[in-house]
């Protein structure tokens, strides 16, 4: 696979958590195509797991997961202090209009409303991650 | 290449007439606000581009006259030279020369030469005496007259953007780097970071967020997309958009606010501490404005920086703005355009033959060709037509001079309003609208305006006004001469007339009947005959004038209250739509713009109306004309003839004509010297078939009509 080196040298990771293999699988195929590196994990345990000794400058997740749903997710994540300050989104649908606000408190960066286009997604990477 | 230095010469020469119109209408700009920056800077500017092209186009006399002047006008730009009667008289009076120097063909006569070094000696003179500063100095201002414009692009709004996000905000990761940048995807971006907050490194948390940030924004997103960018933090900050620009700042506006003004508008500086500091300035000597609110503690350098960058950076959108508008127009000699609208003309002649010529084949395929060529003639025409429409503008800015000469000669004090110079109108019509205009606006000044001590006698102020403005109308346009004089006394209008035999001591006449009497030749009411007007080959003049251009006049007075002259006008005089009919072998063309609607003409309805010619359109009586009868055609008309309905100034009225053929494009040819006098048709075209129509006047003949009436009825 052609990777470029976006953003000044070095290749940025990113996570994506999501129990669905599709929603998965979408954002690694459009975020791997802007020449980021992609870890795949499938609920909030599996990312917390995979993020151990790893470094990754963003995470996209989901907020329904069977074991450790996204907004514990976040919480959790923002308590280790590698990753205080890592763009953190939460995938939300147009019914979970409070989940948002729960993000943002739990210490998200924003939040994409499924179902998204993958020009949406690029374009939420492009404003929180510089 | 002699040829080419001609056609230099030529362009020059045009250049030049441009600039002297716009050269006086600064004049007289600066004469009723002597301080007027932008008034100076445009006078200045004048001379300036005369002296430089003048150089380059082989006029060098302008060239060395206009430098002298422009060193006058350098003073008074800078303050060291006041602006008064003396120096726009002067200026004028150059202008006037610079008038005559370029329209001679050979070299500038000895005369001529004469008058020049006696205005440049007056104007030296005046620079001698030039020590006192005086007036704020000019700023700058570009001011183009009468050049074309084309619309480019999408609108392009500038924003000023303020964020303060909250201490907090890194907390969640947000990064406010990345959103400047995504402002910076959104179009030409300006970013200020304000960093007065930041503490001293020992008390620093690297946690927090400092710092806040003015951002200026030109973009053709609106507002929302802006604050999309914020989205993710708009509970986390603090967020202002407000527009500074909306794109259509008119050229004369490339300067922005002052920075004072934007501090306070800002509201990093209130308005009393701006006051304070300029009133204190003016002893503190040559800081500038910036330097000493920082120096006071007023305002943090980069809050200065943050509105000297606003301030620039609009500047420089606004003079772009205004280059572009420049570019974007094109000059081409009338002679080609004349060509054009001809080479049109023929191929709207063409094209009713091809339609004719497929209608009759009765082939499909020919005619939607036929169809798709109608159409797109008529695009071509409507698109060649509007490039001959000019604005009434520059015509309007020679009147002032003529006012203002007017009423000094004449001891009144008149002032020029107009409205409406954007309205455009063929070019042909504005050229030939300079004479009629002249003389309503002499009539005006000299018969309708009273003297100053008069007017105030009367309870009116001393200062006349003489309003002049144009307006469009359907395919019309309004030109109005007003003046709040003395106004037409219908009653005087009759005694005159009586006495020229004009009309009869009995005739009953209305006062509109009456007033539209001044337009007949040698009329006036004039008590004294001078030299600007009075006696009596004014208004017939314009008549004259008018109908030529196909126009109609209209008066209305009171007495005391003033005159207005209204001129209708069609907006163009080569080609129009017009209705086809058919009268036995004879065809005809009304124009549509006056046609209202067309219905039919029974048997039945002939002998209900008794033998008078009206008829019945859904209530309303309608007085019609027998176009068969007017123009004395053979033969006998088909049992159901047609009644083309129009409006005129009266109402409504009818012709008769045997058949409706519809709707044809219509390019006008004159009759010739031969029929030129013929009252009742206006011209002639050639259709499609290779038959001629004849024009209709419409309002001519309703005309006539009325007066057979009447001396039938008389006769009776």
């Amino acid at each position: 696979m052609a990777q470029g080196k976006p953003h000044g040298g070095t290749m940025k990771t990113i996570m994506t958590v999501d129990d669905s293999a599709s929603v998965r699988m979408m954002v690694n195929f459009t975020l791997s195509q802007l020449g980021f590196d992609i870890v795949e994990a499938v609920d909030g345990k599996d990312a917390l797991k995979k993020l151990s000794g790893r470094s990754i400058h963003m995470l996209i997740t989901d907020v329904n997961m069977p074991e450790l749903d996204g907004i514990g997710l976040v919480k959790k994540i923002r308590e280790n202090p590698s990753y205080r300050f890592i763009p953190i989104i939460v995938l939300t649908t147009e019914s979970q209009e409070e989940k948002k606000k729960e993000g943002k408190l739990a210490g998200a960066t924003g939040w994409i409303v499924k179902p998204f286009k993958p020009e949406q997604l690029i374009a939420v990477v492009r404003k929180v991650l510089s | 290449m002699s040829g080419e230095f001609e056609v230099l010469k030529e362009a020059f020469r045009q250049e030049a007439s441009e600039l002297l119109s716009e050269l006086e209408a600064s004049l007289l700009e600066l004469e009723k606000a002597p301080g007027d920056g932008e008034a100076v800077s445009s006078v200045f500017r004048v001379f300036h581009s005369l002296k430089g092209s003048g150089a380059t186009c082989g006029f060098d006399e302008v060239s060395r006259f206009t430098h002298h002047i422009e060193t006058a006008y350098d003073l008074v730009r800078n303050g060291k030279m006041r602006v008064d009667k003396t120096l726009i008289d002067l200026t004028l009076r150059a202008g006037d020369l610079l008038h005559d120097m370029i329209d001679a063909r050979q070299s500038v006569s000895t005369e001529a030469k004469g008058r020049g070094a006696e205005i440049l000696s007056e104007f030296r003179a005046l620079m001698s005496g030039a020590d006192v500063a005086q007036g704020p100095p000019a700023k700058g201002g570009w001011e183009e007259v009468g050049m074309l414009r084309a619309d480019s692009g999408k609108r392009q709004i500038t924003y000023r953007i303020r964020l303060r996000p909250s201490p907090r905000i890194f907390a969640d990761g947000t990064n406010p780097i990345s959103l400047m940048n995504e402002l910076r995807r959104l179009g030409e971006c300006r970013i200020v970071a304000q960093s007065e907050k930041i503490p001293f490194l020992e008390e620093i948390d690297p946690e927090q967020c400092y710092t806040r940030w003015d951002v200026v924004l030109t973009t053709d997103r609106d507002v929302n997309a802006i604050r999309d960018v914020f989205i993710f933090i708009e509970d986390q900050c603090e967020l202002k958009i407000e527009t500074i620009d909306d794109g259509t700042t008119s050229q004369e506006e490339t300067d922005y606010r002052k920075l004072g003004e934007i501090l306070v508008e800002k509201k990093d500086l209130s308005e009393e501490e701006l006051g304070k500091v300029l009133r204190d300035t003016q002893s503190l000597g040559r800081k500038s404005l910036g330097e000493i609110l920082v120096e006071e503690g007023l305002v943090a350098p980069l809050t200065v920086e943050a509105a000297l960058v606003e301030q620039e950076h609009v500047r420089e959108l606004r003079e772009r703005r205004l280059r572009e508008e420049v570019i974007s127009s094109l000059r081409v000699s009338s002679e080609k355009l004349d060509r054009l609208v001809n080479l049109v003309g023929e191929l709207v002649t063409v094209q009713a033959r091809l339609t004719q010529s497929a209608a009759d084949r009765d082939d499909p395929g020919l005619v939607s060709i036929a169809e798709e060529v109608e159409r797109l003639t008529a695009d071509l025409r409507d698109n060649t037509m509007s490039i001959r429409l000019l604005p009434l503008g520059t015509t309007f800015s020679k009147f002032k001079r003529l006012v203002r000469d007017l009423s000094l000669k004449l001891g009144k004090e008149v002032e020029l309003l107009t409205e409406g110079g954007e309205t455009e109108l063929d070019k042909t019509v504005i050229e030939k609208l300079n004479d009629p205009l002249v003389h309503l606006i002499r009539n005006a000044i000299d018969h309708g305006i009273e003297p100053p001590e008069i007017r105030e006698r009367a309870g009116k102020p001393r200062k006349a006004t003489v309003r002049l403005s144009a307006v469009h109308s359907g395919s019309q346009v309004l030109i109005q001469v007003r003046d709040d004089g003395v106004g037409v006394d219908a009653e005087l209008v009759r005694t005159k007339a009586v006495e020229n035999g004009l009309i009869s001591q009995d005739s009953a006449l209305s006062e509109k009947d009456l007033l539209a009497l001044i337009l007949a030749p040698g009329f006036t009411t004039a008590g004294n005959v001078t030299s600007v007007s009075g006696r009596g080959v004014g208004m017939d003049v314009v008549k004259k004038a008018v109908d030529r251009l196909r126009g109609t006049i209209e008066i209305s007075s009171r007495k005391g209250e003033g005159t207005t002259v209204t001129l209708v006008l069609p907006l163009t005089l080569a080609i129009i739509d017009g209705l086809l009919v058919r009268i036995g072998a004879e065809y005809f063309v009304l124009p549509l713009s006056a046609v209202e609607e067309c219905v039919e003409l029974t048997r039945r309805d002939k002998e209900n109306a008794h033998g008078r010619q009206v008829t019945n359109v859904r209530g309303q009586i309608v007085p019609y004309v027998r176009l068969r009868d007017h123009f004395t055609i053979g033969g006998h008309p088909p049992d159901i003839e047609q009644i083309v309905i129009v409006r005129n100034d009266h109402g409504r009225a009818g012709f008769v004509v045997d058949t409706v053929i519809g709707e044809h494009q219509t390019v006008i040819k004159s009759l010739g010297r031969v029929f030129k006098d013929i009252e009742g048709i206006s011209g002639a075209t050639i259709l499609g078939s290779g038959n001629v129509a004849l024009i209709v006047d419409i309002a001519k003949l309703l005309k006539i009509a009325e007066y057979e009436e009447a001396s039938c009825q008389e006769g009776r």
